[in-house]
């Protein structure tokens, strides 16, 4: 068994059952447009272009979360609604395996976002698309979108056992806009916040994302949001372990 | 905090049964009787409070990625599946689950398609399959990995008799191959001309093993006679089982009519007796004949 293969496999397949989904797919295209729209009026303020990118690109990475910490606490209930999740337990494939896929390939959705919020800031803003380092950018967005996805997968694990904690899981969405620095500027918030912002990988693909495309320097923020995620990824095989064992000694993972 | 007290239910008390290699072992009980806990143990889906069990003889508890490994497991219904994927998608997504290394995936999918019948269809979303075409679908994904043994918990519930029909030559195929079959089904010709061995559970624990013609020699030795009628009561129904000789009295209830299965020791004829203590209700079609598995299980289940 080739756990690359195995999660690459997985990802490509449940973003193709995702992206089956107009309602995922319309959600995750369309939702990000209203933060896009809200964030470019206030930045237009200010006067400056490479604002107005720094606001899109937040509002970009926003929709990913959002479709994130909707969704992917959502995505096991999902399984165990569909009857999928007894047999994704019962394969011999570690369970890291197949639930990390399913949240990534959540993540990935949020993809659209990116696309139609540039699109909608280029065309009714004005916002001049230019990135300064291409390359690194397009590396920064799989960064990002692999750190939320994880990060969507330690909130997914607790749902093995837990059905009830999806509610728990929706209502990081704004929090974690806040205190990743998407929206507005990090600086811009009490001292006391800036280390619990520093240990989310979100933080740091965010601001590789927007170094990229505005300047600046990007290893740092990049290296520190890939070894967070590797974290993240740890801690998630720890819970998933944990939560699986109970799980199956308290007969819930047939439950719906 | 409002904390909720978890509900404990003993489900499976004490049972004890082993599979032979190449075997058709049916495992029939009422709804809730513990099948399908049972089954869920020994796939390694459900961890055990006590005592132990083996698959192949690795033990379900402290061997269970090895037990995955070699066993398939389908349950019955039309979910459990992909939708938006066509059914290739489905199988490839569960071979690479299973280790099916991907210069094999493409002969094992085709391979297992023809099997079930749905060659020719894989590339069609699961959405739009029947319920028939999902069951078949599911036996595909159980089987993918070549497993040595087979779990099918009600494989055919829900499926159409043209259906369930296919499946059944399906699962006969599996046995060909020398595939080891563990099945629960309700329907009980299904169990008769499937199993090789048969085990009934009741309220959590065994209450018969053996081959069908055993069960039905053993438990239903003698007759059945069946009386259709209207309107009987419970007081005639405990005159009838008061009758020396009548060993067992079911009613079904078939929109207005009754059926009155009464099982006998067969020492003696009793089709007078029993008209005598039904006079008053209106009684219709009499007939007499041998026991069938069905009447065997109702006794065994009935008697707990």
């Amino acid at each position: 068994m080739k756990p690359l293969r195995v999660f690459a496999t997985g990802f490509v397949l449940h973003f193709k059952n995702l992206s089956a989904s107009p309602f995922m797919v319309v959600t995750a295209a369309i939702w990000p447009l209203v933060y896009a729209t809200l964030a470019f009026l206030m930045f237009r303020a200010t006067h400056q272009a490479p604002s107005l990118l720094y606001a899109a690109l937040g509002a970009a990475v926003m929709g990913i979360w959002s479709t994130t910490a909707t969704s992917a606490g959502g995505a096991i209930q999902q399984q165990r609604n569909w009857k999928v999740l007894e047999l994704l337990v019962a394969a011999p494939s570690p369970l890291i395996l197949v639930l990390a896929p399913i949240t990534v390939a959540i993540a990935g959705i949020g993809v659209y976002s990116i696309v139609t919020t540039l699109l909608w800031g280029r065309l009714l803003f004005g916002v001049p698309f230019h990135v300064l380092h291409p390359a690194l950018f397009l590396v920064s967005i799989p960064a990002a979108v692999l750190s939320i996805g994880l990060l969507g997968l330690v909130l997914a694990s607790v749902l093995v056992l837990y059905r009830e904690a999806s509610a728990f899981s929706q209502a990081l969405e704004y929090p974690v806009w806040m205190i990743t620095g998407m929206l507005i500027p990090l600086s811009l918030l009490p001292g006391w916040i800036h280390p619990i912002s520093w240990a989310l990988a979100p933080t740091w693909g965010m601001r590789a994302v927007r170094r990229a495309a505005l300047g600046g320097a990007v290893g740092t923020p990049l290296l520190v949001c890939v070894l967070l995620s590797v974290v993240y990824a740890v801690l998630a095989i720890v819970l998933i372990r944990h939560f699986e064992r109970l799980a199956r000694e308290r007969a819930t993972l047939s439950l719906s | 905090m409002i904390r909720r007290k978890p509900l404990e239910v003993e489900a499976v008390r004490g049972i004890s049964f082993a599979v032979e290699q190449g075997e058709l072992f049916g495992l029939l009980g009422p709804n809730g009787a513990g099948k399908t806990t049972t089954i869920k143990m020994l796939i390694t889906l459900l961890l055990p409070t006590s005592g132990q069990a083996r698959v192949l003889g690795r033990d379900v508890v402290e061997d269970p990625r090895e037990v995955r490994r070699r066993i398939g497991y389908v349950f019955g219904g039309d979910r459990g599946l992909y939708e938006r994927l066509s059914a290739r998608d489905n199988l490839r997504y569960f071979a690479e689950l299973y280790g099916v290394s991907g210069k094999a995936q493409r002969t094992r999918i085709d391979e297992v398609l023809e099997l079930v019948g749905l060659k020719g269809r894989e590339q069609e979303r699961v959405e739009g399959y029947s319920r028939g075409m999902r069951q078949r679908l599911h036996i595909a994904r159980g089987i993918l990995h070549d497993p040595e043994v087979v779990f099918l918990d009600e494989p055919t519930i829900g499926v159409d008799p043209v259906g369930a029909r296919e499946l059944r030559t399906t699962i006969g195929d599996l046995i060909a191959a020398g595939k080891t079959v563990l099945l629960t089904t309700h329907y009980m010709f299904e169990a008769d001309a499937l199993c090789d061995r048969i085990a009934v559970i009741a309220k959590g624990r065994i209450v018969g093993e053996g081959t069908p013609e055993a069960l039905k020699a053993g438990v239903a030795e003698g007759r059945v006679t069946e009386i259709d009628a209207f309107g009987v009561d419970d007081a005639a129904v405990a005159r009838l089982r008061a009758i020396a000789g009548v060993t067992a009295v079911t009613v079904e209830e078939r929109e207005q009519k009754q059926l009155l299965v009464v099982q006998t020791t067969g020492e003696r004829e009793l089709t007078a007796p029993l008209l005598a203590e039904l006079e008053g209700f209106e009684v219709g079609r009499v007939s007499t004949r041998e026991p069938t598995l069905e009447d065997a299980y109702i006794a065994l289940v009935t008697a707990e």
